[in-house]
């Protein structure tokens, strides 16, 4: 050791290079560059063209003029703009709801000791990890109108005597479209609370036990606070991630029947992609931008109160 | 071992477990059922006599062989690839980098910057893709690979940096410092003594990073358009639906296959996978 320390005090004049990277401020602004660069380049820099679009009146091979806020009045007055804003708010509240309950009961399961729960653990995970639109395929197939798996059992069931036509009808596609999203949701709600958990001392409930309280109470006393703050970070994620959805809708009814099952995101696209007028595809997307921020935030400060608590 | 009696465990544990992860498994089980069946027994409807969804007595692979013959489908797997690799390493670069920075070194701004790495990671692909698609048109990557190569990261690199600032804040002030004591420079501390600890989290972002770029598909929906260049995801959308006509069973098995590399990275890192995924929702 003695050694490399005579080494470096042999070096009598580092180079400014060398010596610019022992100031933490000079390292700090070289380590954070690359990821400043191309955060800036693709983020920073497209979030400006994109308000610059939604101002304008560009379409696909024209440049366009700048209009000033011409397509957030025009969204203001159309009715299928309004309908994906509804479909977005009434899909992520409900989705979420589901995703939480169902997550926390599977996590709860998982808790337990039992014999194969590595096995377990790992296939429940599986829908969170195959890409979603290969997964949301097979479940585009199992909703098929003629040939439905779902249908075939519960006719078999006894449970209906004629097809249900689960992507035609309006109010099912969208059902059936939150069903998936659940479906996809619930691994990763019930991966993260079951580690959420498992950082709870089990002396604690036991304690708890003791003291003669009923299990209910013991989950709603002590586990749920305890469990809170991880909770909300999952909700979080899973909340912006569902707002902001577009591979689901796309997939199952591209948006339709007769564009009742637009979201944000999917309306955008058939927008500003399909048809071709770049600038108000761009106005839906940022309309989203005041909600996810505002999302965002209530959840920042109140995780942060949980926090300092 | 679950307590109680007997009944109790069946209705209350084993039963509702068994209902989970059987509803979980099922579009699986579909995906590769229907791979494996011949047109003949997909196309019969719902309420035909002798329909037996369950199961196939005709195992076929002419859906498998057509996906390869006649679709690029051996190209868009490769694509997905280059695509996932390439970016996840220039993500794990550039965050293992900043998290570093973030974590470790005391500079103004410090604490703000964090915050900003944080809420770059809520930026949900769909708020940008539209002015994006502008700008990669501008710059000339559209229907590269490279237009996924670079914008993947603006993804991927607020997860890992926000990944392995958790790690880093773990490995204690003390090494780094004895090594300054040492002699070491502040960068030949940082390379050789504190990253080499911090592997297992480096390995963790890699393999989420990995799979939630295999997994993306606006970006990739948008930027690409001739068949050669397409994902796995993008191809099997585009090419195996034509019309109206859906080719089921070409599609599920371009799901199947599509899904095996992540599948497997997955299995063989479950652990990684697991504590990087509940590492990234404690901070």
């Amino acid at each position: 050791m003695a050694v490399t320390a005579l080494g470096s005090t042999e070096v009598v004049r580092p180079s400014v290079r060398r010596r610019r990277l022992e100031d933490e401020r000079w390292l700090a602004l070289v380590l954070l560059m690359p990821t400043a660069i191309l955060l800036g380049l693709f983020i920073a820099y497209p979030f400006f063209e994109g308000v610059m679009l939604s101002l304008s009146s560009a379409r696909v091979g024209d440049p366009g003029e700048f209009v000033w806020f011409k397509n957030f009045v025009k969204l203001w007055h159309d009715s299928i703009f309004w309908t994906a804003v509804w479909n977005t708010f009434w899909y992520t509240a409900v989705t979420t709801v589901f995703k939480l309950g169902l997550g926390l009961w599977l996590a709860l399961l998982l808790n337990r000791h039992f014999r194969g729960k590595a096995i377990v653990r790992a296939f429940v995970l599986l829908p969170f990890i195959i890409p979603t639109v290969l997964s949301t395929f097979a479940w585009k197939w199992m909703f098929d109108p003629t040939f439905s798996v779902i249908n075939w059992s519960l006719f078999k069931l006894g449970l209906i005597s004629a097809r249900i036509n689960w992507l035609g009808d309006a109010d099912l596609a969208m059902t059936s479209i939150m069903i998936v999203n659940i479906w996809r949701g619930v691994p990763f709600f019930a991966i993260s609370l079951l580690a959420g958990l498992q950082t709870i001392s089990p002396e604690l409930n036991e304690a708890a036990a003791i003291d003669g309280a009923r299990p209910w109470n013991r989950f709603w006393y002590v586990t749920w606070p305890l469990l809170l703050p991880v909770t909300m970070v999952v909700m979080l994620f899973s909340v912006i991630q569902t707002f902001a959805d577009f591979q689901l809708v796309y997939v199952m009814t591209g948006g339709g029947p007769a564009n009742a099952t637009h979201l944000f995101a999917t309306y955008a696209y058939q927008i500003g992609i399909v048809s071709g007028l770049l600038s108000e595809g761009a106005a839906v997307s940022l309309a989203m931008f005041p909600f996810l921020f505002v999302i965002v935030v209530a959840q920042l400060l109140y995780i942060r109160r949980v926090e300092v608590r | 071992m679950i307590e109680g009696a007997l009944w109790r465990r069946w209705a209350f544990s084993y039963l509702p477990l068994i209902l989970f992860v059987v509803v979980l498994l099922f579009p699986f089980y579909w995906m590769i059922i229907t791979t494996f069946r011949p047109d003949g027994e997909l196309y019969r409807p719902w309420n035909a006599p002798n329909n037996m969804p369950f199961w196939t007595t005709k195992p076929t692979l002419e859906h498998i062989i057509y996906l390869f013959e006649e679709t690029s489908f051996a190209r868009w797997m490769f694509n997905t690839m280059f695509i996932a690799a390439i970016s996840t390493l220039i993500s794990l670069f550039c965050g293992v980098l900043a998290g570093y920075a973030l974590a470790r070194l005391n500079f103004p701004w410090a604490g703000s910057l964090g915050t900003l790495i944080f809420i770059t990671y809520l930026v949900p692909q769909t708020l940008l893709f539209i002015p994006l698609a502008e700008i990669i048109r501008d710059f000339r990557l559209g229907d590269t690979p490279w237009s996924l190569i670079l914008t993947y990261p603006t993804f991927l690199i607020p997860f890992c940096t926000w990944l392995m600032m958790g790690y880093f804040k773990a490995i204690p002030k003390e090494l780094e410092e004895c090594a300054r004591i040492d002699g070491a420079s502040r960068w030949k501390a940082m390379a050789y003594i504190i990253i080499p600890i911090a592997v297992p989290g480096i390995l963790s972002s890699g393999i989420i990073a990995f799979t939630l770029s295999w997994n993306e598909f606006i970006y990739a929906l948008v930027f690409l358009s001739s068949p050669d260049q397409k994902t796995v995801a993008v191809g099997v959308t585009s090419e195996l639906i034509r019309g109206d006509v859906f080719f089921w069973g070409s599609l599920m098995a371009g799901a199947l296959l599509g899904s095996v590399p992540v599948a497997i990275v997955y299995s063989f890192f479950v652990e990684h996978y697991v504590s990087g995924l509940t590492g990234s929702v404690k901070g």
